[in-house]
């Protein structure tokens, strides 16, 4: 649990933190609030030459809601998703959802941005952005980007991110009025990374569905979100079945997790459709 | 200054002595980050160690290459066993009668063995140098399964091929330990033959972890100018580690100082000796400079010693109307790679004829197989005296069992059942003679504090609501009746590597009448400091506030074989109120000597000798403190102090009566414990806050192991539960509210009648929680599964018996 020897630098821009994943390749890592990436590096899973830490750039930083769109940037923490009025009124289920990662000492420093970008199937803000249908920009040498969180995972850890891309900002289309939404998750204990989740959204003869830790890319399935818009709760259920690809591990068999996965979307189109209206 | 316009009740509350909910004197530092752990040594020029650990559960070690390692700027050195031969101290003696790789020899048996031992210049560097080093596996079969090891070819041991007599008697098998018999095997078998009713069953006890908050670690300091080596450490028992280093290393007993800090935890992990302490002694010899070892959680969680792993097979006969008359057990003991377990010697699989538990079963007969396997070694008594956690699970299991194959209610079948008071002492048929007890006393308050009856009626009616689709929550009530047997224990059957498991105290009353007192035992957290000085401070009248309580160096500390298997109260304790009152008999003769009158003609009064007949004409502690030091008094040597080594006559058996309510989601597995009732009998109290906080503490421990705690292995071998992502450490979000009791039933034997209570939680917790799961789904046909009870195993019951329709 010690990791190995690394350069670590702070810039105060977005550009001077591009120009050094320019200089050292993939030598080179940005670190947000490092808690899924310290633990890698502790683990020497992840050994890299230079550590760009992204604390000291305040572009990054804030929520915005406007209008038609909520921006958040990539340095905004989970601890401030939760604590902000504004963005529990535009957008209820991230707070629902944020309150369900980790803990609060994880919270407090566990950024948006590394946890959409980090690409591991457990995080739980991928499936959310992808049911959100969120864009994230990423500023690269070439410029700057955007990309739909439903095109952004590849495969674990895989994303459609280039090495010398930062993720800066989030845009989050703001629901309609009368949306109803809901996050479903079970755990083992608090801490614990999802043995299933389920993020919903139904409304306005709309619905978009997605599920967590069900497969090595969070699962957003068009079909499962036209069935539920059609009132078809059986058909949404069947068709996200079909789209998930768990595997067994210390949380259970594959089995167990199509039974579960099951259970938490009907739990939360239930909620959702409760709060539709 | 003579007070005496307070009454002996007030004075004996100024005293805080035994009764006393007295805060924990420990907290004052421990809440303030003031403690001093092993981590927290530093020494001038101390090195660090780091070990190269088997990716492999089962490979030959072909070669070892340092090169790399050894070119690191900063790295001192690195160890393998062929450094360590020479010495003699690649292999060293287990606990158990067997032995030890310290460093592999050719082979290692289990993932995570320490292969070779980095020494550097700081943590960083051997960490990085660990690396470096270049080992060179060839893969052998692995073997994780015990059953399976019996029958296999492949041979673990080979340190051991051809030895078909082992620590404890013949060996069947070359991946066999030894067999265990205890009680009547021919007529325990004519009972099963005769029975009405006889319930047979499997009883798993998985394999799981202490997992101390402190994992452990030393720091050896070798002076080479005066030959003494110092050794700091996680030990559970300081004085036995000084003469083991002593025998295995022959350094001379009185140049070795062993120092237990202060310790993060226990729970039986730290009783053990391990490669890392040796090599830590060794590399300070080597260098002449301190090493510090320390684990990370990983480590500690693969390595260092596991818990359980018990495969209990079991007959329980009975009469038509639920008189049980007969217990048979035959238990297949996976102990890992070597084994380690820490039992006294004459005791291979602990104290597992406790299994008759709390019921007069006449006739009884238990078997132990130790197998070898690759996996960790181990075996340690994690927070429960030695293997009673297993035996108190097997019996409470078979009780349940046994209900269900006579169609009876499992409380009254245990009514039925219980010792009677009037039996106590009692003979077990395993050979035990349980102390005292009384246990329907204890059962009737236990059912009554949760209506019993309700709870029946509730589950009855739940049942009803599920099958007609109104609910999809089942309702468990978990009972047990437990009995423990702790204290460990009379020098004539229980020692460790020979040495007698007595213990002992020192007192010294100092002057102006406050004291030290010394003891061979080591807190980890069970708040010695703070009862101890309760059970001097009433034996001898001086605040408990005025005595310090030291334990742990064995430069100053008498002899004691240390903490754990809940004996610290049932023989230090014991020594200690022994120790008190040779010192309140010599205080008594200064007392008639300052009063003038004859030693009988004055009496103990909470606090001081008075006068016979004259209870104004007294001398207190205190005073007589003073003159022990001042006054040259004919025939009595100055000072006041005493020692006592105590040798207990007997066991204590603790008991408790445990009652969990639990909501369990039959579609998801989870669960929710509505109620949790613990009524503990742990004799005398000496301080009941103390108590109470050991039992919400082994209860949550319980509720880990019971519903999800587990070191699983895959085929191959590797750990699959080797963080604590994986490893199941409740928080405060997961552990329930508890409801604590008590009956106070003291121990006939023990000076103060005490029994112990620190481990009652775990034994009494783990088949509370089972039970409860088992008793939820009994209705719908359950009768037996494998713990842990995690949510996708609860569901597999359920799956199991058609409830997901
Ligand atoms: C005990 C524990 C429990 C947890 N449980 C959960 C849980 O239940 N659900 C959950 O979702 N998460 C969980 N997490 C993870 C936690 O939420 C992390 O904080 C989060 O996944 C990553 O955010 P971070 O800011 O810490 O990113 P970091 O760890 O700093 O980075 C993660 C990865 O993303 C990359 N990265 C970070 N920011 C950017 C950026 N702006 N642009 C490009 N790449 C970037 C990094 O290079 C790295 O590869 C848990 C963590 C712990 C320690």
């Amino acid at each position: 649990m010690i990791p190995a020897g690394f350069e670590y630098h702070r810039p105060g821009d977005i550009a001077s933190a591009i120009g050094i994943l320019q200089e050292h390749g993939d030598e080179a890592r940005v670190i947000a609030g490092g808690h899924s990436l310290i633990p890698m590096m502790k683990l020497r899973m992840a050994e890299m030459g230079h550590l760009v830490d992204l604390q000291g750039i305040d572009e990054l930083k804030g929520i915005d809601i406007g209008a038609e769109t909520i921006t958040l940037g990539a340095m905004v923490t989970q601890h401030e998703m939760i604590t902000h009025d504004g963005l529990a009124v535009a957008v209820p289920l991230i707070r629902e959802a944020a309150l369900q990662i980790a803990d609060p000492q994880v919270r407090y420093v566990g950024t948006i941005g590394g946890n959409v970008a980090n690409g591991d199937p457990g995080n739980d803000m991928p499936g959310l952005m992808q049911c959100l249908n969120a864009s994230f920009e990423l500023s690269g040498p070439d410029g700057i980007r955007s990309v739909a969180a439903r095109d952004f995972y590849e495969a674990a850890y895989f994303t459609a991110r280039e090495d010398e891309e930062i993720l800066t900002r989030i845009s989050i289309p703001k629901p309609g009025a009368g949306v109803g939404q809901a996050y479903e998750k079970q755990k083992r204990k608090i801490g614990d990374y999802a043995t299933a989740a389920a993020a919903v959204m139904i409304g306005n003869g709309q619905a978009s569905v997605a599920m967590t830790n069900l497969a090595d890319t969070p699962i957003w399935s068009e079909e499962a979100g036209a069935w539920l818009a059609g009132g078809n709760i059986e058909g949404c259920v069947a068709a996200m079945l079909d789209a998930i690809d768990p595997v067994e591990d210390n949380r259970g068999p594959v089995e167990f997790k199509k039974h579960v996965a099951a259970v938490m979307l009907r739990r939360a189109i239930d909620r959702a459709s409760s709060r539709a209206g | 200054m003579n007070d005496q316009t307070l009454t002996a009740e007030e004075r004996a509350a100024n005293l805080k002595g035994m009764g006393c909910a007295r805060k924990r004197v420990e907290d004052v530092r421990f809440t303030q980050g003031k403690g001093n752990y092993v981590d927290d040594i530093k020494m001038d020029g101390m090195l660090f160690g780091d070990f190269v650990r088997s990716p492999y559960a089962h490979a030959r070690v072909k070669s070892v290459n340092k090169e790399a390692a050894l070119a690191l700027p900063g790295v001192i050195a690195v160890l393998t066993a062929e450094d360590l031969a020479p010495l003699g101290l690649h292999w060293m003696p287990t606990l158990a009668g067997d032995k030890q790789m310290v460093l592999a020899d050719g082979k290692v048996l289990f993932q995570g063995q320490e292969v070779a031992f980095v020494v550097a210049e700081d943590r960083y560097i051997a960490a990085d140098a660990a690396e470096l080093v270049d080992v060179d596996y060839e893969e052998l079969p692995v073997i994780t399964d015990p059953f399976e090891s019996l029958k296999s070819d492949v041979v673990l041991r080979e340190d051991l091929e051809g030895q078909t007599e082992g620590a404890h008697g013949p060996r069947k098998h070359h991946n066999h330990i030894f067999t265990w018999e205890q009680g009547d095997k021919d007529a325990t078998e004519a009972v099963l033959a005769e029975a009405d009713v006889v319930a047979e069953e499997m009883v798993y006890y998985h394999r799981t972890h202490p997992c101390p908050l402190e994992t452990c670690g030393s720091v050896a300091s070798m002076d080479k100018v005066t030959g003494k080596l110092t050794l700091y450490g996680t030990f559970q028992a300081p004085h036995a580690i000084r003469t083991v280093v002593s025998l295995i290393s022959g350094i001379a007993e009185h140049n070795i100082r062993v120092i237990s800090p202060d310790i993060g935890g226990g729970f039986g992990n730290k009783v053990g000796a391990y490669a890392g302490y040796v090599c830590s002694v060794v590399a300070s010899i080597v260098t002449g400079k301190p090493v510090k070892w320390v684990e990370d959680r990983m480590e500690n969680l693969m390595s260092t010693a596991f818990a359980r792993d018990y495969w209990m097979q079991g007959k329980i006969a009975a009469t038509k109307e639920g008189k049980i008359t007969g217990l048979w057990c035959h238990t297949t003991a996976d102990h890992g790679g070597f084994d380690a377990c820490a039992d006294p010697t004459k005791f291979p699989a602990g104290f597992m004829n406790i299994c008759t538990g709390s019921y007069d079963i006449p006739m009884a007969y238990l078997a132990v197989d130790g197998v070898y396997t690759n996996k960790a070694p181990g075996g340690v008594a994690y927070r429960c005296s030695f293997r009673v956690t297993e035996a108190a699970y097997f019996i409470e299991r078979m009780i349940e069992v046994l209900a269900i194959k006579l169609n009876m209610d499992a409380a009254e079948l245990r009514r039925i059942n219980f010792i009677k008071a009037d039996q106590f002492p009692y003979q077990s048929a395993l050979g035990w003679e349980y102390d005292s007890g009384d246990y329907h006393t204890a059962w009737e308050k236990a059912l009554k504090a949760v209506d019993y009856d309700s709870l029946r009626a509730e589950q009855a009616q739940r049942v009803e609501d599920f099958k007609a689709g109104k609910t999809r929550k089942v309702l468990g009530i978990g009972l047990t009746h437990f009995t423990e047997i702790v204290g460990a224990g009379p020098v004539k059957n229980c020692d460790i590597l020979g040495l007698g498991m007595f213990d002992s105290c020192e007192i010294r009353i100092h002057p102006t009448g406050s004291a030290i007192a010394r003891l061979g035992t080591i807190s980890q957290g069970q708040g010695h400091a703070t009862t101890f000085a309760q059970i001097i401070a009433s034996e001898i009248g001086l605040p408990a506030d005025d005595i310090t309580l030291e334990e742990g160096d064995t430069d100053t500390a008498p002899y004691g074989l240390g903490t754990y298997g809940s004996r610290s109260t049932p023989v230090a304790g014991a020594a200690t109120a022994m120790a008190a009152r040779k010192i309140r008999a010599k205080a008594q003769m200064i007392a008639a000597y300052l009063l003038e009158v004859h030693d009988n003609d004055v009496e103990w009064d909470v606090d001081r000798f008075a006068v016979k007949g004259a209870p104004e004409r007294f001398k207190t502690m205190k005073e007589i403190a003073f003159a022990a030091y001042n006054q040259a008094i004919p025939g009595l040597e100055p000072g006041l102090e005493a020692v006592s080594y105590y040798d207990p006559p007997n066991m204590t058996y603790p008991f408790g009566a445990y009652i969990c309510v639990m909501e369990i989601d039959v579609d998801t597995g989870e669960w929710e414990v509505r109620q949790f009732y613990a009524l503990d009998d742990c004799g005398t109290r000496i301080n009941p806050m103390i108590i109470e906080g050991q039992v919400h503490g082994g209860v949550t421990e319980a509720l880990a192991i019971a519903m999800g705690q587990e070191i699983a292995y895959d085929e191959m071998g590797n750990i699959k539960t080797g963080t604590l992502m994986d490893f199941f450490i409740p928080t405060a979000w997961e552990t329930p509210n508890y409801t604590t009791d008590h009956t106070v039933t003291p121990s006939p034997h023990h000076p103060i009648g005490a029994k112990g209570v620190g481990e009652s939680p775990n034994v009494g917790g783990v088949p509370a929680f089972s039970n409860a799961v088992h008793d939820a789904f009994r209705p719908f046909g359950l009768v037996q599964s494998h713990m842990p009870h995690d949510h996708w195993r609860i569901w597999k019951i359920a799956n199991n018996l058609g409830m997901h329709g």
